[in-house]
């Protein structure tokens, strides 16, 4: 995964609430099978009129914010589909930090998978910093993840919060998986003291399990 | 050992390493996989040569994108039929179960799971889609994440979690006739808002919940999700037993017995502690209808659209302003006098039998508004369709004028090509009324099957209470 130290760059504000990942990446772009290109997606259906021409209503699509790098948002952003797809595209049209008062379980999740550092700030904090990007052109914020500071030209600096452990993993980039096997060990005696509870929790296969058939006995709803 | 819930016995039950902290690993007893959130995982699994440590923990499904006309006809969209064709091939190569679309088990992710007994109480269920909270109702810890946890699960079939808080939502009392779970789902969340439950996993409880039968109890386990939950949990009892045992992934015999008798510990103790507690009298739930661009913006439907300018908050008062705007509708306006261009009676939430059964009783006899430009029904499997056609109750949705379908998610996130057109407004059974969610410049109603069918009949929303439908299993 690749790592987040600090990042220093353009803010770009989308002053909503509840942004949903179905605004993200509408559900046609989740029959794509790789994990590329969603950049040119993101925000779809308010990005784009028909024909994909630039709605010039979007704030994204206003000359000043072209080039962005971080995003700040409002509050239970990223809520609803698990869909990775979301941060996918955020990160791929260039995004590598958000800003907002919260953030949905699952989305805020799957940033940490992809680069993306998600931070929160307090409600207050976050109007500051809409207010400062509305009213100058150009405004640029660093964001470093190792001293957990947002910090601005003009001498502003906000503390953040984060977990250690996800703190951790960003800055160095850690694979997950990886971490995990190491406890190899630790998972086959888990499922060695299982063994006597099998028929509960380990799979029963029916007859034809394995084939594409499926079971064949059945037992119909009521 | 001090009172634990229902979730801290699961979650203890499955912990393969811990260390102070750092997020727990816990043991995933079941991974359900559907093409739409699982490509890409397979593909990076071959990428860095890693196997499927547990195909036979593993079960796959198509349902997002399948058509739900004929199966027999080629697939017209190329890139779902390249999604389907990658989640065979690394169905195949991994040895892992796959319905596919000709599979008469074939259905919705969390429809088939819990009707084939693969998800059982006690377990951890994970699937890549936020839905996954609908397996819950078994008393089962069963959550939704992303592709990279996907291919984590596939890996390892472990993950790495942080413990959530606790919230208890408990519905005293009994609920009105014509009140369904869809309403009491829908007016919780209406009650604890949109992130209501970030960070938390809810259990149902009280006399209104007990009441409910297992499909009752998944519709309000599926829309957690709308209230910030990942995971919503009832606890197991003589109903989910029932609805259990001869199901074939379900132990049988005397391995049913020792399964039940485990399933019983499961319960909360009697004084476990939440974090918080929330309490609603079914009583006073009515029949909801959603007005708005998410699942919290609902009202009883003898209500009206509110209006913004009221709204104390500037960020809700814009919120409600736009959702207006892209709903087209005006403050004050009676929800019953809405003029509807569809009815969409499916999807995960919906879509089970004892939905249809509702649906169809008001349905009986009578025909669908000649305003209206069309009315769908989905079942959410293969199997639910054959046991309705048993019913005939296909007879009397064709003879009202709906279309009947085979199996999928359809109009709910309309991958296939069940599209909800721009600016028509439906009544919709299903969970989410997003912008765009049912087709891009759709308008979503999110109602009961009972409010749909009676909202077909009328071609506008109609309070279900007044009218006289026989039945008394409402």
């Amino acid at each position: 995964m690749k790592a987040f130290i600090t990042h220093n760059g353009l803010v770009a504000p989308l002053d909503r609430v509840n942004v949903d990942t179905d605004q993200m990446v509408p559900k046609q772009f989740l029959k794509w099978v790789t994990r590329e290109g969603y950049g040119r997606v993101l925000f779809y259906d308010w990005r784009y009129l028909d024909g994909e021409i630039p709605n010039p209503d979007f704030i994204l699509n206003r000359p000043r914010y072209q080039g962005a790098s971080i995003l700040l948002a409002r509050a239970n952003f990223g809520c609803g589909s698990s869909r990775e797809h979301a941060p996918w595209a955020i990160q791929d049209y260039g995004f590598r930090a958000i800003i907002a008062p919260s953030y949905a379980d699952i989305f805020y999740n799957n940033c940490f998978k992809n680069g993306i550092l998600p931070v929160t700030l307090s409600d207050a904090e976050v109007d500051e910093l809409f207010h400062r990007t509305e009213q100058s052109e150009g405004y640029r914020l660093t964001v470093d993840l190792e001293t957990q500071t947002i910090t601005d030209d003009s001498g502003l600096t906000i503390a953040f919060q984060i977990d250690a452990f996800r703190r951790d993993c960003l800055l160095n980039g850690w694979d997950d998986i990886g971490l995990t096997l190491r406890h190899e060990d630790r998972i086959s005696l888990y499922e060695k003291s299982r063994q006597p509870s099998a028929k509960m929790f380990g799979a029963v296969p029916n007859r034809s399990a394995g084939s594409t058939e499926g079971p064949s006995a059945q037992k119909m709803p009521q | 050992m001090p009172p634990r819930t229902m979730y801290k016995k699961i979650w203890d039950a499955h912990v393969v390493h811990e260390e102070s902290g750092k997020p727990a690993l816990i043991y995933i007893d079941r991974h359900l996989i559907h093409e739409g959130t699982s490509a890409q995982a397979f593909s990076s699994l071959q990428a860095t040569g890693r196997k499927v440590r547990r195909p036979d923990l593993s079960f796959a499904v198509m349902d997002h994108s399948v058509p739900t006309t004929d199966r027999h006809l080629p697939i017209l969209d190329a890139v779902a039929a390249e999604q389907f064709g990658a989640l065979e091939r690394s169905c195949r190569e991994h040895g892992i179960l796959l319905f596919n679309m000709q599979s008469p088990q074939q259905g919705i992710v969390h429809v088939i799971g819990p009707e084939l007994g693969i998800t059982q109480p006690g377990q951890t269920i994970v699937c890549g889609d936020s839905h996954t909270s609908t397996h819950g109702a078994f008393g089962t810890l069963a959550f939704g994440i992303g592709t990279s946890e996907v291919e984590h699960v596939l890996a390892t079939q472990c993950l790495s979690q942080f413990r959530s808080k606790t919230m208890l939502v408990r519905v005293n009392g009994r609920r009105a006739r014509g009140v369904t779970a869809k309403d009491i789902i829908l007016a919780i969340i209406g009650k604890i808002g949109i992130a209501g439950g970030n960070g938390h996993v809810i259990e149902y409880a009280g006399e209104a919940i007990r009441a409910l039968s297992m499909e009752g109890r998944m519709t309000v386990c599926n829309m957690t999700i709308e209230g910030g939950a990942r995971a919503g949990m009832v606890a197991p009892d003589e109903t989910t037993f029932a609805y259990l045992e001869g199901r074939p992934f379900v132990p049988r015999g005397k391995d049913f017995q020792v399964a039940v008798d485990y399933w019983k510990t499961l319960v909360s103790d009697a004084d476990a502690s939440f974090d918080r507690i929330v309490e609603l009298a079914a009583a006073e739930i009515a029949p909801q209808v959603t007005w708005g661009t998410n699942p919290g913006m609902v009202t009883d439907v003898t209500g009206r659209i509110p209006d913004p300018s009221t709204f104390s908050d500037p960020v809700d008062r814009r919120a409600a302003e736009s959702a207006l705007e892209y709903m087209g509708l005006a403050p004050g306006t009676r929800l019953m006098d809405l003029p509807l261009d569809r009815v969409f009676i499916g999807s995960c939430t919906n879509s089970r039998i004892e939905d249809l059964r509702m649906a169809a009783r008001v349905v009986a006899g009578k025909k669908i508004a000649r305003t209206l430009k069309g009315a769908l029904v989905v079942p959410g499997s293969m199997q639910i369709k054959a046991q309705a056609e048993k019913e005939g109750l296909d007879r009397i949705f064709h003879d009202a004028g709906f279309e009947w379908r085979n199996a999928g998610c359809s109009m709910c996130i309309a991958m296939n090509p069940d599209v909800l057109p721009s600016g028509e407004r439906c009544a919709s059974t299903s969970n989410r009324n997003f912008e765009g969610r049912q087709g891009k410049g759709g308008r979503t109603h999110l109602v009961s099957p009972l409010m749909a069918a009676a909202a077909a009949i009328a071609g506008h929303f109609v309070d279900i209470r007044e009218w006289n439908v026989e039945d008394s299993e409402w």
